[in-house]
Formats: structure tokens, C-alpha cells, sequence
């Protein structure tokens, strides 16, 4: 369970570029809970994102991971309990590593790092099954260099090595919005296998709509740093686009973005 | 053509102690390429710790220390400017560059004071290797350099040096993995600037004596290695060949010198003449790219 209790984000504060990203915002998230979220260019998802993770610190409240205060953690111990997958398919991996070490570096998240071996042989045989169900051949190319292969390629070990220790936390950040169609599909398909496997709490971003009413058991609408809208259940479920550009209209939220209104 | 024979005769005869010369310099080549290469931080520090391992090797030599013991010191107090440069960037978020220049500057006095004057000599007190002997000189420094880069490659085979190569590549991705990246670049810059004062007290004890100054430069001479050994082995991605490749480059490096010296280029101009090469040499990436993004423009212009 992640409860978030007024918590406040000010970029640049005191300066003509002072900006509340996060305005006094609140949220619990239930064990199980597969939370999509939607809003309009700077209402401040990724930032609720970054809190969260650690990537800045908070200017107010607390954040509480299954009983225990993260918020003032530093980002590589919040990382032990979570799993991040970023927009940008080149930011979730090593480049200029192997698959399997990339994997191997995934597989220890959250555990000690020694002067062990950095990848056994029993983890390649592990990675080489997980990786054969991504489809994408990729079990045969586990000794690759990352930076070889395409963003959907990319981004589908990202989602692998996010989920390959059981994170108490999944987010995902508009991670398949950089990818073609057709792979973007591809990749949503896999974490919603993944997801729904392991049972994983999740809170993904996306800009369609459609995505957002079709995964998870709750959805939230965020504006100007604020939670506008949250539904789930079988309301969720009855859920159209139409509807949602109603609320949004509704709580006086400027244009959502091209791209949600074309999808 | 007596004058090209004569040139010759005394250039090969140059050559045994610029191939030692290469190989101890290709130990602090090994540091720059851990910080360098492998957590992409340009680290100016190694001007400076470079003369700290020289100079703690030779006070402690004039003190009747035993050399090789004196060696360890040396690597210690590398380890130490390292560490001040990791911290200066990690703790109190100064960049890697302002870092380096800081602890650099600082370490000048302190070697003042280790050393006590701005040179100490080693005359009359014997080192674990000496430009007397350099057949000797020679076998010990590649025993060194091959130890150095099989452990090297052992450690960056370890779940640490990983996190280490990790964090040097793309450090959100380190950090989303649980990796303190913090600790890994202090750790980094240690091991680096060990090896750096390292190369330094075996180069004190090579030519018999300490200097406040000896690694001026130190840093370009570092770069100059790894990218010819770059360019002499670049094909090969295994990362002992790497490693194999930098102690290479750097006696390369100094067969270049001793050539060009022969030639009668004051040894004044040297420093130029390094700075130029290694400008080249780091440019080249970049014009290719120019060059090739040139020619795919043309091939597209064509085309419509
Ligand atoms: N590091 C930062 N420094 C200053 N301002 C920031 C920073 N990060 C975000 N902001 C500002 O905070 C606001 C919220 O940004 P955020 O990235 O969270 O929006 P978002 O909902 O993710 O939008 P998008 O859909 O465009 O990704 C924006 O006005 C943005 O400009
Ligand atoms: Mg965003």
C-alpha cells in the first residue's frame, strides 16, 4: 500500500519561474491496485512520478510505502521497493552493456552487491527463459550490446528488468509513447501480462485514453498538480472517452493534449 | 646517410628506456582509463596525485623505507586525493571537471609539504627499479601492468565493478537498479587516482628522484594512450585488449616523443606538441560524424 498525504511540489521557488508541480495532493494506492493515470501536458504526473521514486524531494507531506516513510530516502534505496520503467526507451538501460548484464544489474536490485561474480550461470539460464517470452528473439542475443538493439526492444528489457525482483511498486511513465504503434502495443500487452501475473500495484501514465479505460481497476485525473477525478471499479469499467473529456472540461482543465483528443 | 644511420643507431639505443618509461606511464594510463572510460569523468586530479605518489614513494625511500612498501604507501595516498575529488562532486555536487582542478590545485601544497622542497632525489638510495638497469625496468613493470589489468578485469567482472560500469553508462539507470551511484563514483575515482600515484612512485624510483611537477600534463599523456590504443586496437571490444591496448598506446606514445625529440624538436615544445596530437585525436569522432552526415545529406539531396 502507497500513501501519499499532502504532498507539495514548488520547482524554482521564491523566483518568476516558481511553479507548484504538486498542490497539497493526497492518494492512497491499494495492494493490487493497477492505476492509470491521465492528464494534460504539466499537470504534474511525471513530477508525482519523481517523488515518488526520489528523484526530487518533497517540499511538504509524507509518502509511505507499505508502512514505512520514503520520502526523505534517497532515490537508490526507494529504487530496492520499486520499479520504474522511463518514457524514453535509452534511459532504462546500460548501452554500452550486455543484455545479461543489464538483466544480471536488474536482478539485483534491492540486494547486496559484492565482489561476486556479476552474472551466474544459473541467472543466464533464468534470463534466457525470461527473455524468450518477450518474442523478440532476444534469448538468442543475450551477449548484445543494449545499445544495438531498437526503443521497443529496449523498452520490453526495461519492463523485464523492472519486474524481474518483485517490485512492492510498478510505475510507468508514458512508456510506450516513444515507441510505433505496433510495438506499443506489443509492449502495454507485455505489462499487462507482467502485471497481472504477479498481482503487481501499478500506476502507469499514458496520454491515451482509450489505454487508460482499457487496463487497470482505477483511473485518476490529474490537473495543475491535483487529483481531479478518480474512479475505479465497475464505474471504471463503464467508462468512455466521452466521459472523460467531460470531467476534464468539467474541472475547468485547459485542452488535453493533442494526442489524447486524436486517439 | 652516415647522418640517418647515426640518427638510428642512437634513437634504437633510446629505445629499452622508452619502452619502460611507456610501460609505468601505461599504469596511470590504466587509472585515467577507469575514470575516464569507464565512468566517463574527466578527472583532472591525476596532474597533481601523480606527484604525490612519486613524492611519498621518495620521502619515505630517503627515510629508509623499503621501496616496494613505499610503493603501497604511494597507492594510498592516491587513493586519498581520489576520494577528496569524489566527494567535492558527490556530496557537495561541484562538477567533475571544478572538482578535479580543486583537488589538484590543493594536492600541489600538500606534495610541497610531503616532499619537503619541490625536488628530492633519490641518488645513492635504490628503488625497486632504476634507468640504470632497464632490462630490469622492463620485465618488473610488465609483471606489473599484467597483474594490474588481470585483476582490473576480475573486479570489473564483480557485481560491484558492474555497478560500477553501470553508473559510468547511464547512472538514472543505475540508480532505478538500487545502485548507490554516489559510492560507486567515489570508489572509481580511489581505485583511478591509486593507480595514478602508483605509476608515479615506480616513475620517482625510474629516474631517481621526485619532482613537485612530474605529472604536469599528466592527464593528456593518460588520454594520448587510450586513444591510440585505441586507434591501434580499437576493433577489439574484449575488455582485457582494452585494457592491453592503453599500456600499448602509452609506449607508443613515448616512442612517438622519443623520435621526435631525436629529430631535434627542443624538448620545451613537447608539451605542445602532445596537446596538439591529443586535440586531433579527440576531434576525429567528430569530424567522421560531420563527414559522414555531409555525405548522407548529399546522397539525400541527390535523390530528390
Ligand atoms: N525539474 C523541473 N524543474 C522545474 N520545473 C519542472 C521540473 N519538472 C517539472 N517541472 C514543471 O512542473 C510541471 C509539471 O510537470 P510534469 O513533468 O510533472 O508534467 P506531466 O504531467 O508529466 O506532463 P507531460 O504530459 O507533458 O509529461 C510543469 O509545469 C513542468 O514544467
Ligand atoms: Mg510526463
Amino acid at each position: 500500500m502507497l500513501t501519499v498525504s499532502n504532498v507539495t511540489k514548488i520547482f524554482n521557488p521564491g523566483t518568476i519561474n516558481e511553479k507548484v508541480a504538486i498542490n497539497d495532493l493526497s492518494i492512497t494506492f491499494h495492494d493490487g491496485d493497477f492505476i492509470t493515470v491521465i492528464g494534460g501536458n504539466g499537470a504534474g504526473k511525471s513530477t508525482l512520478m519523481n517523488l515518488i521514486s526520489g528523484v526530487y524531494p518533497i517540499d511538504a507531506g509524507s509518502i509511505q510505502l507499505n508502512g514505512k516513510e520514503i520520502s526523505r530516502l534517497p532515490e537508490h534505496k526507494r529504487a530496492k521497493m520499486l520499479g520504474r520503467v522511463f518514457q524514453d526507451p535509452m534511459m532504462g538501460t546500460a548501452a554500452d552493456m550486455e543484455i545479461q548484464e543489464n538483466l544480471a544489474l536488474a536482478y539485483r536490485r534491492g540486494r547486496g552487491r559484492g565482489l561476486k561474480w556479476g552474472i551466474s550461470h544459473k541467472e543466464k539460464e533464468l534470463f534466457k527463459t525470461q527473455l524468450a517470452r518477450l518474442g523478440l528473439g532476444l534469448e538468442d542475443r543475450m551477449t548484445s550490446k543494449v545499445g544495438l538493439l531498437s526503443g521497443g526492444q529496449r523498452q520490453a528489457i526495461t519492463l523485464l528488468m523492472a519486474t524481474l525482483q518483485r517490485p512492492e511498486l510498478l510505475l510507468l511513465d508514458e512508456h510506450t509513447a516513444a515507441l510505433d504503434p505496433v510495438t506499443a502495443r506489443k509492449v502495454l500487452e507485455l505489462s499487462e501480462e507482467l502485471i497481472s501475473e504477479a498481482k503487481l500495484t501499478t500506476m502507469m501514465v499514458t496520454h491515451n485514453m482509450k489505454d487508460a479505460i482499457a487496463h487497470g481497476n482505477r483511473l485518476i485525473m490529474m490537473n495543475a498538480g491535483k487529483i481531479i477525478f478518480d474512479i475505479s471499479g465497475v464505474a471504471k469499467q463503464r467508462l468512455t472517452v466521452d466521459d472523460l473529456m467531460h470531467e476534464f472540461a468539467k474541472a475547468g482543465g485547459e485542452d488535453l493534449s493533442d494526442r489524447a483528443l486524436l486517439s | 646517410m652516415e647522418a640517418v644511420s647515426l640518427f638510428f643507431t642512437s634513437f634504437g639505443k633510446s629505445l629499452p628506456g622508452t619502452f619502460a618509461q611507456g610501460l609505468i606511464w601505461g599504469i596511470m594510463a590504466l587509472g585515467l582509463y577507469l575514470s575516464f572510460k569507464i565512468l566517463d569523468f574527466a578527472d583532472l586530479t591525476v596532474d597533481s596525485s601523480l606527484a604525490t605518489g612519486g613524492g611519498v614513494s621518495a620521502i619515505l625511500i630517503t627515510n629508509g623505507v623499503n621501496p616496494a612498501l613505499s610503493l603501497l604507501c604511494a597507492f594510498g595516498a592516491g587513493m586519498l586525493a581520489g576520494a577528496v575529488t569524489g566527494l567535492l562532486n558527490t556530496k557537495l555536487r561541484i562538477p567533475p571537471i571544478l572538482a578535479g582542478i580543486l583537488t589538484q590545485l590543493g594536492l600541489y601544497s600538500i606534495n610541497l609539504h610531503i616532499m619537503g622542497r619541490p625536488n628530492l632525489s633519490l641518488l645513492g638510495k635504490a628503488g625497486v627499479l632504476s634507468m640504470s638497469n632497464n632490462t630490469q625496468a622492463i620485465i618488473l613493470s610488465v609483471i606489473v601492468c599484467v597483474a594490474l589489468i588481470l585483476i582490473m578485469y576480475w573486479f570489473f567482472g564483480t557485481e560491484i565493478g558492474n555497478a560500477i560500469r553501470a553508473t559510468g553508462n547511464n547512472e538514472k539507470m543505475a540508480r532505478a537498479v538500487s545502485i548507490n551511484t554516489d559510492a560507486m563514483k567515489v570508489l572509481c575515482l580511489v581505485l583511478s587516482n591509486g593507480l595514478v600515484a602508483l605509476s608515479g612512485g615506480f616513475l620517482a624510483q625510474y629516474q631517481g628522484y621526485a619532482d613537485v611537477n612530474m605529472g604536469r600534463g599528466a592527464i593528456v599523456i593518460g588520454l594520448a594512450s587510450i586513444i591510440v590504443g585505441e586507434v591501434l586496437l580499437g576493433r577489439f571490444t574484449n575488455f582485457i585488449v582494452r585494457l592491453t591496448s592503453t599500456i600499448i598506446g602509452a609506449i607508443v606514445y613515448y616512442v612517438i616523443i622519443a623520435f621526435v625529440i631525436q629529430l631535434g624538436l627542443p624538448s620545451e615544445d613537447l608539451k605542445l606538441l602532445s596537446a596538439i596530437v591529443v586535440a586531433i585525436a579527440l576531434a576525429v569522432p567528430a569530424l567522421k560524424k560531420k563527414k559522414v552526415k555531409a555525405q548522407l545529406i548529399k546522397a539525400v539531396a541527390g535523390e530528390e
